[in-house]
């Protein structure tokens, strides 16, 4: 089975364990391995644009040096990770003079050369839309999904050439692989807050409020997303708002590889999705039902 | 033994500053057919050539070196400076010690050692120059103008008026360009075709004017003052000399497509006037959206024709190509807009209340697809809240056009201004980065935009545009109150760039010519020498070669139409003698060299069976003597012999 080396990086190990799960085991399905890679630690979180970001690249570094020992492109799935990892690299093959102060600090040498890609790009690149197509087994019928990117898989657009910053379309395209309704919304690439959310959660409130809204009046019924602390964000402002109208009009979200496995046939257990994410997708799993009972 | 005069230039500090000039002369001075060294603050000032002229009187000199700058700046001034003193113009070599020498070297020491060098092998060089004549071309007293824009119009009718031949090449079926499209220009608010249009009809009627329509250039051969031009023209189904516009083909014409004219905002018939002002003022058959002409699938257009007794049209016209002679050629091909869709952010081809600024100035011609009413393209609705965005996709090196298109702060003023003139209680918001006003009465009109049109000016970039409902959702950011703005509007205009038109690119390579980093036609020197291209004998208008406004593009026309004019109004042209020579004792006829040259200046006389040069046509850019395996070829006043004695000198002990 082929086998791509995979960084998990710690939020997939804790809150986002079904995150982690559900990629593995789609992957899987599609006939590919996730190997975990070995010795990863914290990829820091955050690219540091201060001046002065030389020990917070420390770390991605060492993740970066290590993963060279084993293989030469890594698979990300937590859009953060993905954005760090991606952007040191990057700057190790840019800047070898601080590239050589970061290395003092590291047990291996790192000079770039691991090619750092999102599981989206293995979907889109090396798997195809098309394959993933035809592996659907249960199509995502009728459900109308919003994607959203956030800014960390887009932004900044030089260095992540992903997509096309305004109007990406990566998610919208597997998704609709998977036989989804996808909705479009004006702010599927704004920014849910980010780690505002720690200090001021009422700047939260206020952005990722906005974004909740836009996408259920544009129609959406569930959210897709490729990043925990945008999850945790869509999902906690909503939580906010006043309890009697929160049950009925809390708009569920679910990393995009969770639609994947259900699309794929895997059992919703195995993907980790709760009885409110499926009740949103409610249409779906009654044919799941069906089918899994008609097997 | 020739004798030979070097003076050495100190360029204020440019050379002196690095190389010790006294060095040099007292080594000058020292080889054995140096007859007199000297040195001067500035060569090229007056007391610096007289230096000059008074030495080779004095000191009875035979050939002079002068070690200062590049050739490319003073060659021509000092070669007419010995010229004058009665020596033949190629007994001088230049030593170049500021580009070459001075200007990249951090070491005085060496710096002045190579300066050295470089002035003995300039030393050894001119011993062996030959005097030579210049050589006389007859000049072809005739003008090609490519492009029927302002630009070109312009430079046609200053041609044409001195009393010379020009021939008018127009891609399209109608002469007027851009300026046609537009409703009025700043700074004065003069509508455009009512300018134009007089212009438009000069042409037409000057009996120096040769106007070929649907045409393109599509090969240039010869040289400057002797160039051979085939053009090819489009089949003219309508006979220009018989349409008299009645319009009847048009009526029964059954195929539509948009129509660029009205950037896309309107319908056209397959046979179709490009506009109400057209020149030549006749029909024009786009045989790519009529139906069918072979086989003939319709024909309507020539029934209704010939039903009036007309018969202007004939289906069965065909390309046309006309060789034409000319002594000087101007390009004037102007630009078109930044294609708006790249710019994912504005939504432009998502929503179609989002619009560009010439679909926008369209809409403000009396002429144009609302005929003068600013409506919604959605649902023809009067806008009321209508944002303009400057800089769209400019100055962006990153993800778009890296320059300034330098009119857009202007029109888009002008554009507020007539939003707030036809729908008074409407409101106009301008984003700008900048407002770039330079120019005669600029400022001032922006200014009174501003103030008379209650115009909302907010300094800052758009982030994004989307629809909800029937608005169009406008985010930005106010620079200067340092918050976000949304603005809920109904129409967004979109400023986007100008880039050089598509042709540009081919014609460039026919015209032998060059294009800047940004597809613009490159001039010959930025400051000294803007009407030029860097090939002699083409000229550039318009904005072909650099984004640029009405009275700048006038300007420039005029100044290419006279610069051509400085060509073609001497019936001879001197060329420069140092061209490539044959030796036929030593050519075995074997005709490398033939295809080797760029210039087709070489062929193969069949009856001697050796290579000939045509003198006339030679840059002299040696590239056949390299190829020559038999040491045929030989470049005047380059030749091996020099080289050796240059190479010989530069690696001798002193």
């Amino acid at each position: 089975m082929q086998s791509y080396l995979y960084f998990p990086g710690c939020t997939l190990r804790t809150v986002a364990k079904d995150f982690d799960a559900s990629a593995k085991a789609s992957a899987r399905a599609l006939g590919f391995e996730l190997r975990e890679m070995q010795g990863w630690l914290c990829c820091g979180a955050v690219f540091t644009n201060s001046a002065e970001n030389l020990i917070t690249q420390a770390g991605p570094n060492r993740i970066l040096g290590r993963a060279q020992a084993e293989g030469d492109t890594l698979v990300t799935l937590c859009a953060g990770c993905y954005n760090v990892l991606k952007r040191t690299n990057q700057q190790a093959e840019r800047n070898q003079i601080k590239q050589d102060q970061i290395n003092a600090f590291n047990e291996d040498r790192y000079t770039g050369g691991v090619n750092v890609v999102h599981f989206l790009e293995v979907l889109r690149d090396r798997v195809g839309f098309d394959k993933v197509k035809q592996a659907v087994k249960m199509p995502l019928q009728g459900t109308p999904v919003g994607a959203y990117y956030g800014c960390l898989l887009l932004r900044p657009f030089r260095e992540m050439k992903l997509d096309d910053p305004h109007r990406p379309s990566i998610l919208e395209k597997l998704l609709v692989s998977l036989g989804a309704t996808v909705i479009d919304y004006p702010s599927r690439t704004e920014c849910c807050g980010s780690y505002l959310g720690v200090g001021s959660p009422e700047k939260i409130e206020a952005v990722s409020r906005g974004i909740v809204e836009s996408a259920r009046s544009s129609g959406a019924k569930i959210l897709a997303v490729s990043c925990p602390l945008c999850k945790y964000n869509l999902e906690v402002c909503q939580g906010k708002s006043s309890k009697a109208s929160a049950e009925s009009e809390f708009l569920p979200v679910v990393y995009f590889t969770q639609l994947l496995g259900l699309a794929l046939g895997l059992p919703p257990e195995q993907l980790e999705l709760n009885s409110q994410q499926l009740q949103a997708i409610r249409g779906y799993v009654v044919t799941a039902v069906e089918s899994v009972g008609r097997q | 033994m020739k004798r030979v005069g070097v003076f050495v230039c100190h360029c204020g500090l440019n050379i002196a500053g690095m190389v010790n000039i006294k060095e040099v002369v007292e080594e000058a001075g020292k080889h054995p057919d140096v007859a007199y060294a000297a040195d001067h603050r500035y060569l090229c000032s007056e007391p610096g050539q007289t230096l000059i002229k008074d030495a080779i009187r004095q000191h009875n000199l035979d050939a002079v070196v002068v070690a200062a700058c590049s050739p490319a700046m003073h060659e021509v001034t000092f070669k007419n400076l010995i010229q004058t003193a009665g020596l033949n113009r190629h007994q001088c070599e230049i030593a170049n010690i500021r580009e070459q020498c001075s200007w990249v070297h951090d070491d005085s020491a060496t710096a002045t050692s190579k300066a050295n060098v470089v002035v003995h092998q300039s030393v050894e060089k001119v011993k062996l120059d030959e005097p030579l004549d210049p050589i006389t071309v007859p000049v072809t007293r005739k003008v090609l103008v490519i492009g029927g824009g302002i630009a070109g119009i312009r430079a046609a009718l200053d041609v044409a008026n001195s009393g010379y031949q020009v021939y008018l090449v127009e891609k399209t079926g109608s002469i007027g360009g851009r300026m046609a499209q537009l409703s009025e220009t700043f700074p004065t608010l003069d509508c455009s075709i009512c300018i134009l249009g007089p212009l438009m009809v000069e042409v037409y009627r000057h009996p120096n004017i040769k106007l070929l329509r649907l045409s393109q250039v599509e090969e240039v051969k010869g040289f400057v003052g002797n160039f051979k031009v085939r053009v090819r023209q489009e089949p003219e189904y309508v006979d220009v000399s018989k349409c008299n516009s009645c319009g009847e083909c048009t009526k029964v014409c059954p195929a539509e497509v948009p129509n660029e004219f009205d950037s896309g905002l309107t319908w056209r018939k397959a046979i179709y006037i490009p506009f109400a002002q057209a020149v030549p003022p006749a029909y024009v058959l786009d045989d790519r959206s009529c139906l069918g002409l072979l086989p003939r699938a319709c024909g309507e257009c020539k029934k209704a024709c010939d039903k009036l007794g007309m018969s202007c049209i004939n289906l069965d016209a065909i390309v046309k190509v006309h060789e034409l002679e000319v002594g000087a050629i101007i390009s004037a091909t102007g630009f078109e807009l930044y294609d708006a869709t790249k710019l994912s952010e504005y939504g432009y081809g998502m929503y179609p209340n989002v619009m560009t600024s010439l679909e926008f100035e369209r809409m403000l011609s009396a002429s144009g697809p609302t005929s003068g009413m600013i409506r919604r393209p959605s649902d023809g609705r009067v806008p009321r809240e209508v944002v303009f965005i400057q800089c769209a996709g400019q100055r962006e090196p990153e993800t778009a056009l890296p320059y300034c298109s330098k009119i857009c702060c202007m029109y888009t003023a002008r554009h507020a201004m007539m939003l707030h003139h036809k729908i008074p209680d409407g409101q106009a918001y301008v984003f700008y980065m900048d407002i770039r006003a330079g120019g005669k009465g600029y400022e001032e009109f922006v200014k009174r935009c501003q103030e008379e049109g209650g115009l909302l000016y907010l300094r800052g970039r758009v982030a994004k545009v989307y629809e909800e409902g029937e608005k169009l959702i406008v985010k930005g950011v106010d620079t200067l109150s340092g918050k976000t703005v949304e603005i809920r509007a109904d129409l967004v205009v979109l400023a986007v760039g100008m880039v050089p038109s598509q042709g540009s690119r081919a014609l460039a390579n026919v015209l032998k010519t060059s294009l800047d980093a940004n597809g613009f036609f490159a001039e010959a020197h930025p400051k000294l020498r803007p009407l030029e291209s860097p090939t002699s004998g083409i000229f550039l208008a318009g904005a072909g070669q650099a984004p640029k406004d009405i009275p700048e593009t006038v300007a420039q026309a005029s100044g290419a139409a006279s610069k051509a004019l400085n060509l073609v109004s001497n019936p001879t042209l001197q060329r420069e003698p140092t061209v490539a020579k044959v030796n036929d004792q030593f050519c075995s006829g074997c005709g490398i060299c033939v295809p080797a040259c760029p210039y087709d200046a070489i062929s193969l006389n069949t009856n001697t069976m050796t290579a000939e040069v045509s003198e006339a046509v030679c840059e002299g850019c040696g590239t056949c003597v390299a190829s020559c395996p038999s040491g045929a070829l030989s470049l005047k006043n380059m030749t091996d012999s020099q080289v050796l004695a240059m190479i010989t000198s530069a690696v001798s002990p002193r």
